[in-house]
Formats: structure tokens, sequence, C-alpha cells
């Protein structure tokens, strides 16, 4: 233990016993370099109505086997969905005979900067859309193909895909269109709203206790620009509204369906406070 | 996940005698045998259950896999190269099928 944790374990009251346990609470100070070329900005000054002064990608938590998965795109597992949603990109579904390509061809560059923005508001629809739904609207209306099932495996490997055409690029919502402000305001009072016989809010854990261990698990500031995750405990894909749903759960309430206006809402609130984090999809996470 | 898919990262160059280090990722399931489905069912158990990889026919690495083991299996180890020639990775499946993946190297 060196002299900076012990003074924290100090300051946290802990005994000299407790030394065993998980006493480093505060997130680990590295820097995310994608195969030793690409930079990740996991750290960026908080806009202003975040209380925080630094918003912290969930990717400093993590143990340092995790973060170095993230750090190889050849031993990301998530990298071999970004491989699958490309497939489907190109594949040819639906009556209208089209696929992706048809229309937004090589996407790499049509998709370039799109996942950073999303969710965003829709106007035909009058609420705001987040990936899966908007790839299930042009399924149905441009494809003439059945939307996916919430969490399908092709709906996962899609997002990520497009998702992943921002890697990099800064997290940006943008507030001000229609009625993005009544949402976030919603999305906002989610997120302090007490649920569940647990009684917790989001806040309860990301907000009062990032840094704290909630028994093994080294709580983040629940930062979401790494969506969808690959999760090491699912191995698989984790879509946001997945993880929103399971967050939810924990707390022992009933949980929102997947797209509801509530988990909508709670979607814009929660990725506006990771505003300037870079995209790390598929980031990985336990 | 559709058909499984390997991936494999090997250097294209390397000086005669060289320790290189080889990676391999397959998408897989890994699915146990152990959990059921929402009826009660068992889910019949598939996943790779052997891995080995051949320098010029002569092998350099090989396992066993059980059902412990994730999905998305990974493996990382190292092979000394004294000759240019290729690297043959066989990953099995319970069900019989057998997937594959070569890689060239140039050895100098």
């Amino acid at each position: 233990m060196d002299i900076r944790k012990l003074g924290l374990a100090a300051a946290l009251g802990l005994t000299a016993g407790m030394a065993f346990g998980p006493a480093q609470s505060d997130p680990v100070d590295d820097t995310l370099v994608i195969d030793g070329e690409t930079e990740i900005t996991t750290r960026a000054k908080a806009v202003e109505g975040v209380p925080f002064d630094e918003v912290i990608s969930g990717w400093h938590y993590r143990t340092d086997e995790t973060r170095e998965v993230e750090a190889d795109s050849f031993a990301n597992p998530g990298m071999l969905y970004v491989e699958r949603g490309e497939e489907i990109w190109n594949t040819v579904d639906g009556a209208a005979g089209k696929s992706c390509a048809s229309c937004h061809d090589n996407a790499a560059e049509s998709m370039r900067g799109v996942g950073a923005e999303y969710p965003k508001w829709n106007a035909a629809a009058g609420k705001p859309y987040n990936l899966e739904l908007f790839i299930n609207d042009h399924r149905v209306e441009k494809m003439q193909a059945e939307p996916y099932k919430f969490d399908a495996a092709d709906q996962k490997a899609l997002v990520t895909f497009v998702k992943h055409q921002s890697f990099g690029m800064p997290v940006k919502v943008d507030l001000e269109a229609g009625d993005m402000k009544a949402w976030w305001e919603q999305g906002k009072e989610r997120y302090y709203t007490r649920t569940g016989q647990l009684n917790m809010s989001c806040a309860t854990c990301h907000e009062d206790n990032n840094g704290n261990y909630i028994r093994a698990d080294h709580l983040s500031q629940g930062n979401v620009n790494g969506f969808p995750t690959y999760r090491l405990k699912q191995s698989n894909m984790v879509s946001l509204h997945n993880r929103f749903r399971g967050c939810i759960r924990d707390t022992r309430a009933t949980y929102p369906a997947a797209f509801s206006d509530d988990l909508m809402a709670l979607e814009v609130y929660v990725t506006w406070r990771g505003t300037g984090l870079s995209v790390e999809t598929p980031a990985v996470r336990q | 996940m559709a058909e499984p898919k390997p991936r494999v990262k090997v250097p294209k160059t390397a000086s005669k005698g060289d320790v290189v280090t080889i990676k391999t990722l397959i998408s897989h399931e890994m699915e146990s045998g152990q959990r059921k489905d929402k009826e009660g069912n068992v889910i019949p158990r598939k996943i790779i259950n052997k891995f080995t990889c051949t320098f010029n026919d002569k092998e350099v690495f090989s396992c066993d896999l059980d059902p412990a083991v994730a999905a998305n299996p990974y493996f990382e180890f190292n092979a000394k190269v004294d000759e240019s020639g290729t690297f043959v990775f066989t990953w099995v499946d319970d069900d019989g099928s057998v997937y594959t993946s070569e890689s060239e190297i140039e050895v100098n």
C-alpha cells in the first residue's frame, strides 16, 4: 500500500486491520490509449449543471486486467460484435431489397459522429430517439423489414457498429432541439427519485457514493459513453436500456419497459452528464 | 452470434530465432450445458472443446477447453520461429464443426 492509499484509508476512518479489504476507492489514475496509438478522453471538465468538477469514464473504476482488455482492440471481445454489425450493415433485409449500406454507403464516413449525438430529438415522433429506435424506424419505413425486438443479437451488434464509427469523439447531446429540455427535466427527476424496496435512486450510488464499493463492485459515476458495453459478467454486449433495467431491478423496484418514455428521458439526462467524454463503444466492463 | 468467426494476430515478419507473440480470439457463446431456458429445459452444451496451433505442420500449442471457459475464448501465447512458414489455428466445436484460420510469417 502506498502513502496515498494509506492516507485515504485514514481519511475514511478505516483501521489497519481492514487493509485486506478494498480500501482503495478513488478511480485509478491511468490513461486509456487504444493499441498504443489512439488516446481516449476518459476525464473531462463537467458541463454546467453536473454536480461534479470532472466527469470520469467508468473505465477508471475497473481492474487493471479489465482496463487492459479495452486498451487492446484485438483482445476486446466487443470488437467481434463490431465486425458482426458491419456484416449486418451490408446485408439486404426486408421487402424493399435494401441494406443499410444501400442508402448510407460507407459507415466509416456516413456514420462518423452520428452516434456521439444520440439521443437526439426526433420531430416526427415528437420524442427523443436513440440509435435503436432510429434503426428500427429505418428498417420498417425504408427497408420494409421487421423492427428488431429489444436486445435482439442483431440489434446490439448493429448499434455497436454504428456507435463505434464515432469512436473517440466527444459525447454531445443537443438539448436545444424540440422539447429536449422537458425530457431532460423528466430524466433528471427520474435520476433523483428513490425507488424500490431498497429505496435507492441513481444518485445514491453514482453521485453520492461513486468511488465507494457496493459489495465487490466499485461504483462509477454511471456515465454511458461506452455503451453498448461488453460486460464480462454476461460475456456479451449489454445495451444501455438493459443496464438501466438491471440497475433499477437491483433496487428491488419494478422496472420500466425498454424505450419507454421513462427510460428515454433517463437516457437523455444521463448521456448529457457525460458530455465531453469520448465515445468508447465497445467499452469493456466487469 | 452468427457462425463463429476466428480472429488471429501474428506478426508478418520476424528475425530467425525470435519469440513472437500470437493472439487469437473466436466468437462463440460457449454454452455450458448447465443453464436452463425459460421453460426449465436444459440448454444443451455447445462449446469449443479443443484448440490447436501448428507451425509448418508441427504443433506449437494446444489445449482442451471445458464448460467453465467464458464466451469468446481468447488465447495469447508465444512461439519461437526459425524459418518462414504458416501458422494454422484450429478450433473444434462440440457439434463437430471445425473452424480454422491461417497466418503466414516471413522470417529473415
